[in-house]
């Protein structure tokens, strides 16, 4: 069943220089239950678009467009009727856990007020609830570690803090925007576990942002990859791994240390991705593409379904019939 | 043997609440010319600390560096003696690295002018190795806030090549950058190793970049070397428990949707090791004795050093798939 369904999402931001399009005409959905990664270089959108999502994009941002989720537009809600969504039907997990936990103040605290904003129930309920939710991410000793600051946990286990935080409310959807990039893979290992055991468990659809293949490879069931603000692939997270149609998904995966083990040099993509309000004209990837063609830099493809899920943003032909 | 950098016993000690932490305990390297040692281990193992003690930037409790032939000794008011200025650092943060408020020029030529060269010639030099890390001359007269993190970290190894480097340690120097970035980065140091012949310890937890460019790899846990050896060794037949647990913890892209094995609990607070093997505690092939012996370095029959009790000196390496833990 749908749970969220994203229709014509552009995100504009002021920048130095005017407004610039960050996120530009997306279109995607995700199902209860499902893990949808979204991926790109830095600057392609990711964050815009969860942002967006969250209706927390920088001052004077704005996005337009149709986010329905749940059956509400969520972009049409007041601030205020939003403020009963976030946080507790939507939640959002970041990349520094310090961001969504605040330094001074006991775990306790943070979970219990998160809590009782959302739902009216008594210290007590809140404090149970508390342990049950630092259990279910695998906290040792729920108990003592509610009196415990953030700064005695390390950065694993704040991350877990900040997933149980996430999670107090029960949400439908949690965006993850790169929640294991600062953590070593030893941890990071046990973090996608337990967002995959989350979702089998609860039912929780998942957003994750990343541009590491490898953390989406293991925990998603559908990929979205993006470039400069839109999106260029999208399909089953085995076909766009193991058969990506796009030149921009294909440089991406071959730039990976173990697409190719001879020798010391990593292949790269030429180029650099376009700055904030400089996007290209026509297919924003036509001067970093090798198959660039001369209709490419005036028209903006349209996009071409390879299979029921699997389409690409590329209307050059050996690409689509490979 | 023709060693650039010789390593011995180096322990490095901090002090914390009137405590003693050893964050490096004891650790033997070699490096030669032309070589990369990839350095791996997760946060809070002792790498950084190691590579700050290897160029004498942080002081050893004991033990003793040797570069050259000449005995490192801990960065002072006074500079640092000629014979050292070969041996360089490259840092994680390209941000804070580099001056903000001074042209990138005057930052290279700077390491050229205290070796003695006359200014004019200093900032031709300068331009060169700007042009040989891929950012033209131009950026002579820049500051460091008109380039992205990937064009700063190539302007730090600019820096630290106007000293004519024979040694870099590189600690992190790719981390903080964008996987392009990354790549042009790594690549550069690559191809400046295969250019000039410098070694280069390369400190990293992205252990597929490290596989990739690394002729040797060490890993470390807790301050100590826990297995060194070729890559191919490490990678592919790894003879400690823990080298193995760091490679299957790093997620495939392979499409197939296999969950990565996680190593439950962190590294040890290094103010209390366990006793015995460090690692015991988390180790899934523990076995009776490991909480009592401290296993120490032996070269196995393939030639690669290993701290564990499954292996025996001068054998070849048992497969771990083939033991059972306690």
């Amino acid at each position: 069943m749908t749970l969220l369904n994203v229709e014509n999402l552009s995100v504009t931001l002021a920048t130095s220089s005017g407004s610039a399009q960050a996120v530009r005409n997306l279109a995607f959905n995700l199902d209860i239950g499902e893990i949808l990664g979204i991926a790109g270089e830095s600057g392609s959108g990711k964050t815009m678009t969860a942002l967006g999502l969250m209706r927390l994009l920088p001052h004077k941002g704005f996005a337009t467009g149709s986010i329905l989720f749940d059956g509400k537009n969520l972009l049409a809600e007041s601030n205020k009727a939003y403020r009963d969504i976030r946080g507790n039907q939507i939640s959002m997990i970041f990349q520094d856990p310090m961001t969504s936990l605040h330094p001074m103040i006991k775990i306790e605290t943070q979970l219990t007020e998160h809590i009782r904003h959302h739902k009216k129930i008594s210290q007590e309920a809140a404090h149970i609830r508390a342990l049950e939710l630092l259990n279910t991410v695998k906290i040792p000793d729920p108990a003592s570690a509610l009196e415990a600051m953030p700064k005695q946990f390390s950065g694993g286990m704040r991350q877990r803090i900040a997933i149980a935080v996430a999670l107090a409310c029960d949400p439908k959807l949690l965006i993850a925007d790169e929640p294991t990039t600062a953590l070593d893979v030893t941890v990071q290992a046990g973090i996608l576990r337990l967002l995959d055991q989350l979702r089998r468990e609860k039912n929780l659809a998942v957003m994750v942002i990343t541009h590491d293949l490898g953390v989406l490879s293991s925990l998603t069931d559908r990929i979205m990859i993006m470039y400069a603000g839109s999106e260029v692939e999208s399909g089953l997270t085995s076909d766009i791994l193991k058969n990506p149609r796009h030149p921009y998904t294909k440089g991406l995966i071959s730039a990976l240390p173990t697409s190719d083990l001879s020798g010391k040099t990593l292949k790269t993509i030429e180029g650099m991705p376009p700055e904030l309000g400089k996007i290209p004209s026509g297919c924003a990837f036509h001067p970093r593409c090798s198959y660039s063609r001369d209709p490419c830099a005036l028209e903006i493809p349209q996009a071409v379904q390879i299979s029921a899920k699997h389409r690409i943003f590329c209307p050059v032909n050996p690409l689509v019939n490979s | 043997m023709n060693e650039l950098l010789k390593i011995t016993d180096l322990s490095v000690e901090y002090r914390r609440n009137g405590r003693k932490i050893r964050a490096v305990a004891g650790v033997d390297l070699t490096l030669a010319p032309g070589e990369i040692l990839g350095l791996v281990g997760e946060s809070g193992c002792g790498k950084s600390s190691l590579g700050k003690a290897i160029v004498g930037i942080e002081k050893l409790a004991s033990g003793e560096v040797q570069f050259k032939g000449n005995v490192v000794k801990p960065l002072d008011r006074r500079g640092r003696p000629p014979e050292l200025r070969n041996l360089q650092m490259i840092f994680q943060d390209p941000y804070g690295s580099i001056n903000p408020r001074r042209k990138i020029g005057e930052q290279i030529a700077d390491g050229l002018i205290v070796a003695g060269k006359p200014k004019k010639e200093a900032f031709q030099i300068s331009a060169e190795l700007l042009e040989k890390v891929g950012l033209g001359a131009t950026a002579l007269d820049r500051y460091a806030h008109q380039f992205s993190g990937g064009q700063r970290q190539r302007i730090a190894i600019a820096r630290a090549l106007a000293a004519s480097p024979d040694a870099i340690i590189a600690d992190e120097p790719i981390s903080a950058l964008d996987t392009s970035s990354q790549a042009q980065v790594s690549n550069l140091l690559v191809s400046l190793v295969q250019e000039f012949g410098m070694g280069v310890i390369f400190i990293s937890h992205d252990l597929s970049v490290v596989r990739k460019i690394s002729d040797r790899i060490a890993v470390m846990y807790l301050g100590k070397i826990v297995e060194i050896g070729t890559t191919e060794q490490i990678w592919n037949h790894p003879s400690h428990p823990y080298t193995r647990a760091l490679i299957s913890a790093i997620p495939k892209a392979d499409g197939n949707s296999n969950m990565p094995l996680d190593l439950p609990g962190d590294v040890p607070n290094p103010e209390f090791p366990p006793a015995g093997c460090r690692f015991h505690p988390r180790c899934p092939l523990v076995q009776v004795n490991c909480d009592k012996d401290v296993p120490e370095l032996r070269r196995l029959k393939d030639g690669r050093d290993v701290a564990c009790v499954i292996q025996t000196l001068n054998q070849d390496v048992i497969p771990l798939e083939s033991i059972k833990g306690r």
